[in-house]
Protein backbone atom coordinates (compact mmCIF):
# COMPACT_ATOMS: atom_id res chain seq x y z
CA UNK A 1 0.00 0.00 0.00
CA UNK A 2 3.14 2.40 0.38
CA UNK A 3 2.84 2.93 -3.58
CA UNK A 4 -0.50 5.01 -2.55
CA UNK A 5 1.05 6.92 -0.34
CA UNK A 6 0.15 10.94 -0.30
CA UNK A 7 2.67 12.82 -0.77
CA UNK A 8 6.31 12.69 -2.43
CA UNK A 9 6.78 8.87 -1.60
CA UNK A 10 3.60 7.37 -2.93
CA UNK A 11 0.92 7.71 -5.91
CA UNK A 12 -2.16 8.67 -3.95
CA UNK A 13 -1.92 12.34 -4.67
CA UNK A 14 -1.14 12.04 -7.94
CA UNK A 15 -3.90 9.60 -9.01
CA UNK A 16 -6.25 11.57 -6.74
CA UNK A 17 -5.75 14.72 -9.12
CA UNK A 18 -5.99 12.20 -12.04
CA UNK A 19 -9.47 11.16 -11.19
CA UNK A 20 -10.58 14.57 -10.72
CA UNK A 21 -9.09 15.40 -14.36
CA UNK A 22 -11.33 12.51 -15.67
CA UNK A 23 -14.41 13.73 -13.97
CA UNK A 24 -13.74 17.05 -15.25
CA UNK A 25 -12.71 15.74 -19.20
CA UNK A 26 -15.90 13.72 -18.79
CA UNK A 27 -18.64 16.51 -17.58
CA UNK A 28 -17.26 18.95 -20.22
CA UNK A 29 -17.22 16.33 -23.47
CA UNK A 30 -21.08 15.41 -21.87
CA UNK A 31 -22.30 19.03 -21.65
CA UNK A 32 -20.54 19.78 -24.75
CA UNK A 33 -22.27 16.57 -26.14
CA UNK A 34 -25.55 17.84 -24.86
CA UNK A 35 -25.43 21.09 -26.86
CA UNK A 36 -24.55 19.84 -29.83
CA UNK A 37 -27.26 16.98 -29.36
CA UNK A 38 -29.56 19.80 -28.80
CA UNK A 39 -28.64 21.11 -32.08
CA UNK A 40 -28.73 18.08 -34.06
CA UNK A 41 -31.82 16.05 -32.96
CA UNK A 42 -34.13 19.67 -33.98
CA UNK A 43 -32.01 19.08 -37.43
CA UNK A 44 -33.61 15.25 -37.00
CA UNK A 45 -36.64 16.23 -35.94
CA UNK A 46 -37.06 18.90 -38.57
CA UNK A 47 -39.27 19.34 -41.52
CA UNK A 48 -36.52 20.38 -43.95
CA UNK A 49 -34.72 17.18 -45.50
CA UNK A 50 -31.24 18.99 -45.84
CA UNK A 51 -30.92 19.18 -41.96
CA UNK A 52 -31.97 16.02 -41.59
CA UNK A 53 -29.87 14.61 -43.57
CA UNK A 54 -26.88 16.50 -41.91
CA UNK A 55 -28.02 15.05 -38.81
CA UNK A 56 -28.37 11.65 -40.13
CA UNK A 57 -24.85 12.03 -41.36
CA UNK A 58 -23.38 13.15 -38.06
CA UNK A 59 -24.66 10.47 -36.06
CA UNK A 60 -23.81 8.00 -38.24
CA UNK A 61 -20.43 9.06 -38.75
CA UNK A 62 -19.64 9.78 -35.09
CA UNK A 63 -21.43 6.43 -33.75
CA UNK A 64 -19.61 4.57 -36.21
CA UNK A 65 -16.34 5.51 -36.87
CA UNK A 66 -13.99 4.12 -33.59
CA UNK A 67 -13.75 6.70 -30.73
CA UNK A 68 -9.55 6.50 -30.71
CA UNK A 69 -9.77 7.07 -34.94
CA UNK A 70 -11.75 10.92 -33.83
CA UNK A 71 -9.37 11.77 -30.89
CA UNK A 72 -6.27 11.27 -33.47
CA UNK A 73 -8.38 13.83 -36.17
CA UNK A 74 -8.43 16.35 -33.66
CA UNK A 75 -5.22 15.84 -31.47
CA UNK A 76 -2.87 16.26 -35.21
CA UNK A 77 -5.50 18.38 -36.52
CA UNK A 78 -7.09 20.56 -34.09
CA UNK A 79 -4.16 23.12 -34.03
CA UNK A 80 -3.99 22.81 -37.80
CA UNK A 81 -7.36 23.54 -37.79
CA UNK A 82 -7.44 26.92 -35.33
CA UNK A 83 -4.07 28.01 -37.30
CA UNK A 84 -6.24 28.14 -40.57
CA UNK A 85 -9.19 29.96 -39.61
CA UNK A 86 -6.31 32.40 -37.86
CA UNK A 87 -4.82 32.96 -40.77
CA UNK A 88 -7.41 33.93 -42.60
CA UNK A 89 -7.88 36.59 -39.61
CA UNK A 90 -4.38 37.83 -40.43
CA UNK A 91 -2.87 36.08 -37.59
CA UNK A 92 0.46 33.93 -38.52
CA UNK A 93 2.28 32.69 -35.20
CA UNK A 94 1.84 29.08 -33.77
CA UNK A 95 -1.25 27.40 -31.70
CA UNK A 96 -1.28 24.43 -29.46
CA UNK A 97 -4.94 23.41 -28.74
CA UNK A 98 -3.86 22.07 -24.83
CA UNK A 99 -4.64 18.53 -24.79
CA UNK A 100 -7.93 19.19 -22.39
CA UNK A 101 -9.66 20.89 -25.22
CA UNK A 102 -9.12 18.39 -27.64
CA UNK A 103 -10.09 16.09 -25.13
CA UNK A 104 -13.18 17.32 -23.81
CA UNK A 105 -14.48 18.29 -27.92
CA UNK A 106 -13.07 15.43 -29.37
CA UNK A 107 -14.56 13.03 -26.35
CA UNK A 108 -17.59 15.48 -26.59
CA UNK A 109 -18.43 15.17 -30.31
CA UNK A 110 -18.60 11.26 -29.95
CA UNK A 111 -20.82 11.59 -26.74
CA UNK A 112 -23.09 14.32 -28.33
CA UNK A 113 -23.47 11.47 -31.36
CA UNK A 114 -25.56 9.50 -28.81
CA UNK A 115 -27.28 12.18 -27.16
CA UNK A 116 -28.73 13.23 -30.30
CA UNK A 117 -30.06 9.67 -30.69
CA UNK A 118 -31.45 9.87 -26.99
CA UNK A 119 -32.98 13.23 -27.09
CA UNK A 120 -34.68 12.26 -30.55
CA UNK A 121 -36.25 9.36 -29.13
CA UNK A 122 -37.45 11.22 -25.92
CA UNK A 123 -39.09 14.21 -27.54
CA UNK A 124 -40.74 11.85 -30.46
CA UNK A 125 -42.37 10.04 -27.41
CA UNK A 126 -44.12 12.58 -25.51
CA UNK A 127 -47.54 12.56 -27.42
CA UNK A 128 -48.94 14.98 -30.06
CA UNK A 129 -51.29 16.46 -27.63
CA UNK A 130 -49.16 18.20 -25.60
CA UNK A 131 -47.62 20.14 -28.43
CA UNK A 132 -51.38 20.83 -29.99
CA UNK A 133 -52.51 21.58 -26.60
CA UNK A 134 -49.39 23.89 -26.12
CA UNK A 135 -50.49 25.47 -29.39
CA UNK A 136 -53.86 25.56 -28.85
CA UNK A 137 -53.38 27.37 -25.47
CA UNK A 138 -51.55 30.53 -27.32
CA UNK A 139 -47.93 29.34 -26.07
CA UNK A 140 -45.01 30.78 -28.55
CA UNK A 141 -43.43 27.73 -29.87
CA UNK A 142 -39.55 28.87 -27.63
CA UNK A 143 -41.92 29.11 -24.24
CA UNK A 144 -43.93 25.48 -24.85
CA UNK A 145 -40.17 23.86 -25.46
CA UNK A 146 -39.25 24.93 -22.51
CA UNK A 147 -41.89 24.87 -20.10
CA UNK A 148 -43.62 21.96 -21.33
CA UNK A 149 -41.64 19.68 -23.85
CA UNK A 150 -38.20 19.87 -22.55
CA UNK A 151 -39.41 18.67 -18.90
CA UNK A 152 -41.24 15.99 -19.83
CA UNK A 153 -38.76 15.04 -22.28
CA UNK A 154 -36.19 14.73 -19.18
CA UNK A 155 -37.55 12.20 -17.38
CA UNK A 156 -38.24 10.24 -20.25
CA UNK A 157 -34.41 10.29 -21.45
CA UNK A 158 -32.85 10.31 -17.84
CA UNK A 159 -32.14 6.38 -18.34
CA UNK A 160 -30.56 6.36 -21.62
CA UNK A 161 -28.73 9.76 -20.37
CA UNK A 162 -27.31 7.79 -17.72
CA UNK A 163 -25.92 5.10 -20.18
CA UNK A 164 -24.77 8.08 -22.11
CA UNK A 165 -22.91 9.21 -19.54
CA UNK A 166 -21.29 6.08 -18.45
CA UNK A 167 -19.94 5.53 -22.15
CA UNK A 168 -18.75 8.96 -21.91
CA UNK A 169 -16.64 8.31 -18.86
CA UNK A 170 -15.46 5.36 -19.77
CA UNK A 171 -14.34 6.90 -23.76
CA UNK A 172 -12.04 9.43 -21.74
CA UNK A 173 -10.15 7.02 -20.82
CA UNK A 174 -8.63 7.17 -24.86
CA UNK A 175 -7.80 10.50 -24.09
CA UNK A 176 -4.63 9.51 -22.42
CA UNK A 177 -3.04 8.80 -25.80
CA UNK A 178 -2.39 12.49 -26.57
CA UNK A 179 -0.57 12.63 -23.23
CA UNK A 180 -3.30 13.82 -20.63
CA UNK A 181 -2.99 13.10 -17.26
CA UNK A 182 -6.25 11.68 -16.21
CA UNK A 183 -6.82 8.13 -14.89
CA UNK A 184 -5.28 6.03 -17.59
CA UNK A 185 -2.38 8.23 -18.14
CA UNK A 186 -1.22 9.20 -14.25
CA UNK A 187 -1.23 4.72 -14.00
CA UNK A 188 0.90 4.31 -17.09
CA UNK A 189 3.73 7.07 -15.87
CA UNK A 190 2.88 5.17 -12.13
CA UNK A 191 3.49 1.49 -13.25
CA UNK A 192 6.36 2.93 -15.95
CA UNK A 193 8.34 4.45 -13.00
CA UNK A 194 7.79 1.20 -10.55
CA UNK A 195 7.76 -1.35 -12.46
CA UNK A 196 4.58 -2.74 -11.54
CA UNK A 197 1.63 -2.55 -13.94
CA UNK A 198 -0.43 -5.03 -12.70
CA UNK A 199 -1.01 -3.25 -9.16
CA UNK A 200 -1.53 0.32 -11.18
CA UNK A 201 -3.65 -0.78 -13.70
CA UNK A 202 -5.86 -2.73 -11.59
CA UNK A 203 -6.03 0.32 -9.28
CA UNK A 204 -6.73 1.96 -12.31
CA UNK A 205 -9.99 -0.14 -12.83
CA UNK A 206 -10.46 -0.13 -9.13
CA UNK A 207 -11.21 4.05 -10.10
CA UNK A 208 -13.58 3.61 -12.54
CA UNK A 209 -15.43 1.23 -11.33
CA UNK A 210 -16.01 3.57 -8.52
CA UNK A 211 -17.18 6.32 -11.07
CA UNK A 212 -19.59 4.42 -12.66
CA UNK A 213 -20.99 3.06 -9.32
CA UNK A 214 -20.96 6.38 -8.12
CA UNK A 215 -22.76 7.80 -10.98
CA UNK A 216 -25.27 5.17 -11.35
CA UNK A 217 -26.53 5.89 -7.56
CA UNK A 218 -26.60 9.49 -8.38
CA UNK A 219 -28.97 9.11 -11.67
CA UNK A 220 -30.81 6.38 -9.74
CA UNK A 221 -31.67 9.18 -7.49
CA UNK A 222 -32.23 11.76 -10.19
CA UNK A 223 -34.88 9.88 -11.94
CA UNK A 224 -36.53 9.14 -8.83
CA UNK A 225 -37.07 12.82 -8.73
CA UNK A 226 -37.75 13.69 -11.58
CA UNK A 227 -40.66 10.60 -11.37
CA UNK A 228 -42.08 12.15 -8.57
CA UNK A 229 -45.60 12.83 -9.90
CA UNK A 230 -46.17 9.66 -11.60
CA UNK B 1 -6.37 13.82 -52.51
CA UNK B 2 -3.11 12.24 -53.84
CA UNK B 3 -2.29 11.03 -49.83
CA UNK B 4 -6.51 9.25 -50.04
CA UNK B 5 -5.64 7.19 -52.81
CA UNK B 6 -1.89 6.93 -52.03
CA UNK B 7 -2.86 5.34 -48.71
CA UNK B 8 -5.85 3.26 -49.29
CA UNK B 9 -4.23 -0.04 -50.07
CA UNK B 10 -2.32 0.24 -47.07
CA UNK B 11 -5.50 1.12 -44.96
CA UNK B 12 -7.17 -2.00 -46.51
CA UNK B 13 -4.17 -4.39 -46.16
CA UNK B 14 -5.12 -2.87 -42.17
CA UNK B 15 -8.29 -4.10 -42.46
CA UNK B 16 -8.00 -7.75 -42.30
CA UNK B 17 -6.33 -7.63 -39.08
CA UNK B 18 -9.56 -5.62 -37.70
CA UNK B 19 -11.68 -7.55 -39.48
CA UNK B 20 -9.52 -10.96 -37.71
CA UNK B 21 -9.77 -9.54 -34.38
CA UNK B 22 -13.24 -8.32 -34.74
CA UNK B 23 -14.54 -12.05 -36.16
CA UNK B 24 -12.37 -13.63 -33.51
CA UNK B 25 -13.28 -12.14 -30.43
CA UNK B 26 -17.14 -11.87 -30.99
CA UNK B 27 -16.62 -15.47 -31.80
CA UNK B 28 -15.25 -16.34 -28.53
CA UNK B 29 -17.43 -13.84 -26.75
CA UNK B 30 -20.59 -15.70 -27.73
CA UNK B 31 -19.39 -18.74 -25.90
CA UNK B 32 -18.39 -16.82 -22.84
CA UNK B 33 -21.42 -14.86 -22.85
CA UNK B 34 -24.01 -17.88 -23.15
CA UNK B 35 -21.59 -19.69 -20.13
CA UNK B 36 -21.78 -16.46 -17.81
CA UNK B 37 -25.30 -16.01 -19.16
CA UNK B 38 -26.31 -19.71 -17.74
CA UNK B 39 -24.48 -18.66 -14.81
CA UNK B 40 -26.84 -15.99 -14.01
CA UNK B 41 -29.72 -17.89 -14.66
CA UNK B 42 -29.13 -20.44 -12.15
CA UNK B 43 -30.52 -20.66 -8.93
CA UNK B 44 -27.26 -21.41 -7.29
CA UNK B 45 -26.61 -17.94 -5.37
CA UNK B 46 -22.36 -18.56 -5.76
CA UNK B 47 -22.68 -19.23 -9.51
CA UNK B 48 -25.20 -16.13 -9.84
CA UNK B 49 -22.94 -13.52 -8.04
CA UNK B 50 -20.22 -14.60 -10.23
CA UNK B 51 -21.63 -14.35 -13.47
CA UNK B 52 -23.08 -11.01 -12.05
CA UNK B 53 -19.77 -9.57 -10.69
CA UNK B 54 -17.96 -10.69 -13.88
CA UNK B 55 -20.35 -8.71 -15.78
CA UNK B 56 -20.38 -5.94 -13.43
CA UNK B 57 -16.83 -5.02 -13.35
CA UNK B 58 -15.80 -5.77 -17.34
CA UNK B 59 -18.73 -3.11 -18.08
CA UNK B 60 -18.05 -0.48 -15.82
CA UNK B 61 -14.41 -0.35 -16.50
CA UNK B 62 -12.71 1.08 -19.91
CA UNK B 63 -11.39 -1.71 -22.26
CA UNK B 64 -8.69 0.01 -22.81
CA UNK B 65 -7.71 -0.85 -18.72
CA UNK B 66 -8.78 -4.27 -19.49
CA UNK B 67 -6.38 -4.66 -22.53
CA UNK B 68 -3.55 -2.25 -20.14
CA UNK B 69 -3.67 -4.74 -17.69
CA UNK B 70 -3.91 -8.68 -19.72
CA UNK B 71 -0.62 -7.09 -21.93
CA UNK B 72 1.36 -5.22 -19.26
CA UNK B 73 -0.06 -6.30 -15.90
CA UNK B 74 -0.20 -10.41 -16.27
CA UNK B 75 3.00 -10.65 -17.92
CA UNK B 76 4.84 -9.18 -14.53
CA UNK B 77 3.74 -12.09 -12.40
CA UNK B 78 6.14 -14.98 -12.10
CA UNK B 79 4.02 -18.06 -12.08
CA UNK B 80 2.12 -16.77 -15.18
CA UNK B 81 5.30 -16.41 -17.15
CA UNK B 82 6.77 -19.77 -16.39
CA UNK B 83 3.20 -21.53 -16.69
CA UNK B 84 1.81 -22.53 -20.31
CA UNK B 85 -0.34 -19.30 -20.21
CA UNK B 86 2.81 -17.43 -21.40
CA UNK B 87 1.89 -18.88 -24.63
CA UNK B 88 -1.12 -16.80 -24.92
CA UNK B 89 -0.24 -13.81 -22.98
CA UNK B 90 3.44 -13.00 -24.39
CA UNK B 91 1.87 -12.22 -27.51
CA UNK B 92 -0.25 -8.62 -27.60
CA UNK B 93 -2.15 -10.40 -30.77
CA UNK B 94 -3.33 -13.28 -28.61
CA UNK B 95 -3.91 -10.25 -25.56
CA UNK B 96 -5.92 -8.27 -27.87
CA UNK B 97 -7.86 -11.09 -28.68
CA UNK B 98 -8.34 -12.18 -24.73
CA UNK B 99 -9.48 -8.41 -23.62
CA UNK B 100 -11.93 -8.54 -26.53
CA UNK B 101 -13.58 -12.03 -25.74
CA UNK B 102 -13.83 -11.10 -21.92
CA UNK B 103 -15.19 -7.88 -22.55
CA UNK B 104 -17.78 -8.56 -25.38
CA UNK B 105 -18.65 -11.75 -23.06
CA UNK B 106 -19.74 -9.24 -20.42
CA UNK B 107 -21.92 -7.61 -22.83
CA UNK B 108 -23.08 -10.38 -24.34
CA UNK B 109 -23.64 -12.21 -21.40
CA UNK B 110 -26.25 -9.11 -20.46
CA UNK B 111 -28.16 -9.41 -23.64
CA UNK B 112 -28.48 -13.66 -23.46
CA UNK B 113 -29.58 -13.23 -20.19
CA UNK B 114 -32.43 -10.84 -21.13
CA UNK B 115 -33.31 -12.95 -24.08
CA UNK B 116 -33.49 -16.34 -21.96
CA UNK B 117 -35.61 -14.48 -19.38
CA UNK B 118 -38.37 -13.19 -21.66
CA UNK B 119 -39.02 -16.41 -22.77
CA UNK B 120 -42.66 -17.19 -22.82
CA UNK B 121 -42.97 -19.99 -19.71
CA UNK B 122 -46.03 -21.60 -21.36
CA UNK B 123 -43.38 -22.97 -23.89
CA UNK B 124 -41.28 -24.10 -21.20
CA UNK B 125 -43.88 -25.39 -19.11
CA UNK B 126 -44.75 -27.05 -22.90
CA UNK B 127 -41.55 -29.05 -23.60
CA UNK B 128 -41.68 -30.20 -20.07
CA UNK B 129 -45.15 -31.44 -20.60
CA UNK B 130 -43.70 -32.89 -24.20
CA UNK B 131 -41.15 -35.26 -21.97
CA UNK B 132 -38.42 -32.94 -23.51
CA UNK B 133 -35.26 -33.36 -21.12
CA UNK B 134 -33.59 -30.23 -20.61
CA UNK B 135 -30.45 -30.88 -22.65
CA UNK B 136 -33.33 -30.91 -25.41
CA UNK B 137 -35.15 -28.02 -23.88
CA UNK B 138 -32.27 -25.94 -24.03
CA UNK B 139 -31.03 -26.22 -27.56
CA UNK B 140 -33.71 -26.56 -29.48
CA UNK B 141 -36.45 -24.45 -27.79
CA UNK B 142 -34.88 -22.27 -25.31
CA UNK B 143 -32.11 -21.44 -27.72
CA UNK B 144 -33.18 -20.72 -30.68
CA UNK B 145 -36.14 -18.39 -29.50
CA UNK B 146 -33.00 -16.53 -27.05
CA UNK B 147 -31.07 -16.32 -30.80
CA UNK B 148 -34.00 -14.33 -32.51
CA UNK B 149 -35.08 -12.15 -29.24
CA UNK B 150 -30.98 -10.69 -28.82
CA UNK B 151 -30.36 -9.61 -32.66
CA UNK B 152 -31.00 -6.35 -32.36
CA UNK B 153 -28.89 -5.79 -29.19
CA UNK B 154 -26.04 -8.35 -30.71
CA UNK B 155 -25.81 -6.48 -33.58
CA UNK B 156 -25.10 -3.28 -31.69
CA UNK B 157 -22.66 -5.11 -29.65
CA UNK B 158 -21.22 -6.52 -32.62
CA UNK B 159 -20.29 -2.82 -34.19
CA UNK B 160 -19.79 -1.87 -30.65
CA UNK B 161 -16.83 -4.38 -30.85
CA UNK B 162 -15.69 -3.71 -34.34
CA UNK B 163 -15.32 0.17 -32.82
CA UNK B 164 -13.20 -1.84 -30.09
CA UNK B 165 -10.37 -3.48 -31.86
CA UNK B 166 -9.23 0.11 -32.63
CA UNK B 167 -7.57 -0.13 -28.88
CA UNK B 168 -5.56 -3.23 -30.43
CA UNK B 169 -3.55 -0.22 -32.07
CA UNK B 170 -1.97 1.06 -28.17
CA UNK B 171 -0.46 -2.37 -28.20
CA UNK B 172 1.40 -2.06 -30.95
CA UNK B 173 -1.12 -4.10 -33.48
CA UNK B 174 -1.15 -2.38 -36.74
CA UNK B 175 -4.93 -2.94 -37.04
CA UNK B 176 -7.17 0.40 -38.96
CA UNK B 177 -6.70 2.37 -36.53
CA UNK B 178 -2.99 1.28 -35.96
CA UNK B 179 -1.80 2.04 -39.51
CA UNK B 180 -4.14 5.19 -40.04
CA UNK B 181 -2.63 6.96 -36.46
CA UNK B 182 1.00 5.92 -38.40
CA UNK B 183 0.64 7.65 -41.54
CA UNK B 184 -1.04 10.42 -40.00
CA UNK B 185 2.27 10.68 -37.68
CA UNK B 186 4.29 10.44 -40.40
CA UNK B 187 2.41 12.99 -42.81
CA UNK B 188 0.65 15.57 -40.33
CA UNK B 189 -2.67 15.15 -42.81
CA UNK B 190 -5.33 13.83 -40.68
CA UNK B 191 -8.67 14.88 -42.26
CA UNK B 192 -7.63 12.97 -45.88
CA UNK B 193 -6.80 9.69 -43.50
CA UNK B 194 -9.75 9.70 -41.43
CA UNK B 195 -11.98 9.99 -44.39
CA UNK B 196 -10.54 7.18 -45.79
CA UNK B 197 -9.94 4.67 -42.63
CA UNK B 198 -13.63 6.07 -40.76
CA UNK B 199 -15.18 5.54 -44.46
CA UNK B 200 -13.70 1.77 -44.34
CA UNK B 201 -15.04 1.59 -41.04
CA UNK B 202 -18.31 2.93 -41.69
CA UNK B 203 -18.98 0.60 -44.59
CA UNK B 204 -18.48 -2.48 -42.35
CA UNK B 205 -20.76 -0.98 -39.60
CA UNK B 206 -22.80 -0.53 -42.95
CA UNK B 207 -22.31 -4.45 -43.78
CA UNK B 208 -23.28 -5.86 -40.11
CA UNK B 209 -26.12 -3.30 -39.72
CA UNK B 210 -27.84 -5.29 -42.81
CA UNK B 211 -26.76 -8.81 -42.12
CA UNK B 212 -28.20 -8.51 -38.90
CA UNK B 213 -31.39 -6.84 -40.50
CA UNK B 214 -31.58 -9.70 -43.12
CA UNK B 215 -31.37 -12.27 -39.97
CA UNK B 216 -34.18 -11.12 -38.35
CA UNK B 217 -36.03 -11.44 -41.30
CA UNK B 218 -35.43 -14.93 -41.30
CA UNK B 219 -35.86 -15.79 -38.13
CA UNK B 220 -39.29 -13.72 -37.66
CA UNK B 221 -41.69 -16.44 -37.83
CA UNK B 222 -44.36 -14.80 -36.52
CA UNK B 223 -44.77 -12.91 -39.20
CA UNK B 224 -44.67 -15.45 -41.52
CA UNK B 225 -47.74 -17.19 -40.57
Amino acid sequence: MGLLAYGDTGWGDELFFATLMTIAVATAAIFIGFLLAAIFASFKLSKIKVLNLIGSFYTTVFRGVPELLVIYLFFFGGSGAIMFVAKIFGYNGYIEINAFITGAVSIGIISGAYSTEVFRGAIQSIHRGQFEASEVLGFKKKIYYYKIIIPQMLRLALPNISNVWQITLKDTSLISVTGLVEIMRQSYIAAGSTRDPLFFYSFAAVLYLFLTFLSMQLFNKLEKNYSKGY
Amino acid sequence: MDLMIESFPRLLNATKLTIELTLLSLFFGIFVGVFFAILRTSKNKIFYHIAYYYSYILRGTPLLVQIFIIYFGLGQVEWIRESFLWIVLKEPYSCAILAFTLNTGAYSSEIFRSAFETINKGILEAAEGLGLNKMHTFFKIKLPIAIKQSLPAYGNEMILMLKGTSLASTVTLLDLTGVAKHIISTTFRPVEVFIVAGGIYLFMTFIIHNFIKYLEKKYNYESTK
